[in-house]
């Protein structure tokens, strides 16, 4: 393992297997009635949140107690952020406080990589910008594992807003690791310039793609990232690239639906889709703790040399 | 990392002597199975929890003895100490092995832990927390293959293979088996970084 968690793109295949099988064994501690471990005790982790989050936030949070670490939790609002301190002045006064990891979500792309430059204790990059998202991409990978048994050559179409997808790129670059055929479908407003060198097919025509795949992962629609117009209506943006029940049935039997979070129901999720059995969107949640313990767990369960 | 993977023996097996061959191996287990039947009055309410890698195979056959002595087979698991373990700090990251309890649980019942070297007995302290984490068992006892000594935390065993006396620069390889090539116990000169676990 490297010694911080920036992009999925840095997990070699053994890397990535080994955080699925602690998740694994994790995973069943959450099932038991005493759930804390006091394996990270005297360790403290650092929730660095720039941006808003209530999954992520609250996940990290309860794998880190789970774990017995002592939790920060920092939000730019009430902090001296919102008095114009930059994100370097931020990290040296968590330096100075001794944070064993730092959690970092920020609106920009690669601050988790400036961060690791200046703070000695492991970086884990929970959402930065339009660029990464790795956690989120080791639970949706956990998860297609736990419900459907394999990784290796599973068929996976991740549709909708690519563009400002940091989960899209982590998943495609994490699912091709692991040995998934991965492709991403939107309507070519919403596909990022050179996403023909991503290591994934490339759709615009959902209809063709769904009969043919194993798991479909819709992303929300980041309206907050969009100054411009990408489509012309949501209703249009729904008709074509959102999941409802009739494009849910030409499915395989056993295809299962994701999504990370949060949805716009009725835009790209129908809610009958959202609520149907074939839906893993609440088990991504519980997924999510087991997933983020074990990536603390070995990232700060060894000797820190 | 495969669930399950034995820790590879660790030093020069080669230039190890043998302490006990694989017959001596077999008759030890039968004794201890015949003793828990014995302290356990035939192994009812009884569930033997191995710890990961050796000390399962072990726990799978006293189980298998206890069944073919009485005709009571208990329940077998295996119980992974690597969470609660005291040195996680001081060493290199250590993978995740199994745990796999027995569907009824460990409450209310009399827990063998099993395991296949007895040194430091830091181990069998971690073991204890992480299983009163799982339930509350009626009593908990210890069954172990070989009993090195130099004891740092006061646990003894209740069942023992074999006392071996050895100087804390030796190791103690067990093979079993369902890892190994063949069944035995040796004694080796130190590999020099087997420290007592």
């Amino acid at each position: 393992m490297n010694r911080h968690l920036l992009s999925a793109g840095d997990l070699s295949r053994d890397d990535a297997l080994l955080i699925v099988h602690t998740a694994e064994e994790l995973a069943r501690i959450s099932d038991r009635p005493i759930k804390k471990l006091p394996t990270l005790r005297g360790r403290t982790v650092v929730n660095l949140f720039f941006e808003d989050s209530t999954r992520t936030r609250l996940s990290f949070e309860v794998a880190a107690k789970r774990l017995s670490a002592d939790v920060i939790n920092f939000s730019t609002k009430g902090s001296s952020v919102s008095k114009g301190e930059s994100l370097k002045d931020t990290a040296l006064t968590l330096e100075a406080m001794g944070a064993d990891a730092v959690v970092v979500r920020h609106s920009a792309s690669g601050a988790p990589h400036r961060l690791a430059g200046w703070i000695s204790g492991a970086i884990v990059n929970a959402g930065d910008g339009t660029h990464e998202h790795p956690t989120q991409a080791l639970l949706d990978a956990f998860t297609m594992r736990r419900r459907l048994g394999r990784l290796e050559g599973l068929r996976v179409a991740i549709v909708g807003d690519i563009l400002h997808s940091r989960v899209a790129r982590s998943n495609v670059l994490l699912l091709d690791t692991l040995g998934a055929e991965v492709s991403v479908v939107a309507p070519p407003t919403l596909m990022p310039v050179g996403v023909g060198s991503w290591p994934c097919t490339v759709s615009f025509d959902l209809d063709a793609v769904l009969p043919k795949c194993d798991v479909v992962m819709m992303l929300r629609v980041q309206r907050e990232r969009m100054a411009g117009a990408y489509f012309p209506s949501a209703r249009e943006y729904s008709r074509r690239y959102g999941l409802d029940a009739p494009r849910m049935a030409t499915l395989p039997d056993t295809a299962i639906v994701m999504h990370p979070g949060p949805m716009n129901r009725g835009m790209e999720i129908a809610a009958e889709v959202a609520d149907s059995v074939r839906s893993t969107i609440v088990e991504q949640v519980a997924n999510g703790v087991a997933v983020r313990m074990a990536v603390l767990y070995l990232l700060l369960g060894g000797d820190s040399s | 990392m495969p669930r399950g993977t034995p820790r590879p023996v660790t030093g020069d097996v080669s230039a190890a002597r043998p302490v006990l061959d694989g017959d001596e191996l077999g008759r030890a287990i039968s004794r201890i199975a015949h003793e828990i039947l014995e302290r356990t009055h035939g192994g009812t309410d009884t569930v033997l929890l191995g710890i990961p890698t050796r000390g399962v195979a072990l726990a799978t056959r006293l189980a298998d003895r206890m069944s073919t002595f009485e005709g009571v087979r208990p329940p077998t698991g295996s119980l992974d100490v690597t969470l609660h373990r005291d040195d996680l700090h001081l060493r290199g990251l250590r993978a995740l092995q199994v745990t796999d309890l027995p569907v009824d649980g460990v409450d209310g019942k009399v827990v063998v832990l099993v395991d296949d070297v007895l040194f430091s007995g830091r181990t069998i302290r971690a073991a204890l927390d992480a299983l009163l984490d799982t339930g509350r068992p009626r009593a908990v006892q210890l069954a172990v293959l070989v009993d090195r000594g130099h004891r740092e935390v006061p646990i003894r065993a209740d069942y023992v293979g074999k006392n071996i006396p050895t100087s804390l620069r030796e190791t103690v390889h067990v093979l079993l088996r369902e890892y190994d090539d063949r069944d035995g116990v040796l004694l080796g000169p130190a590999s020099g970084v087997d420290a007592p676990a």
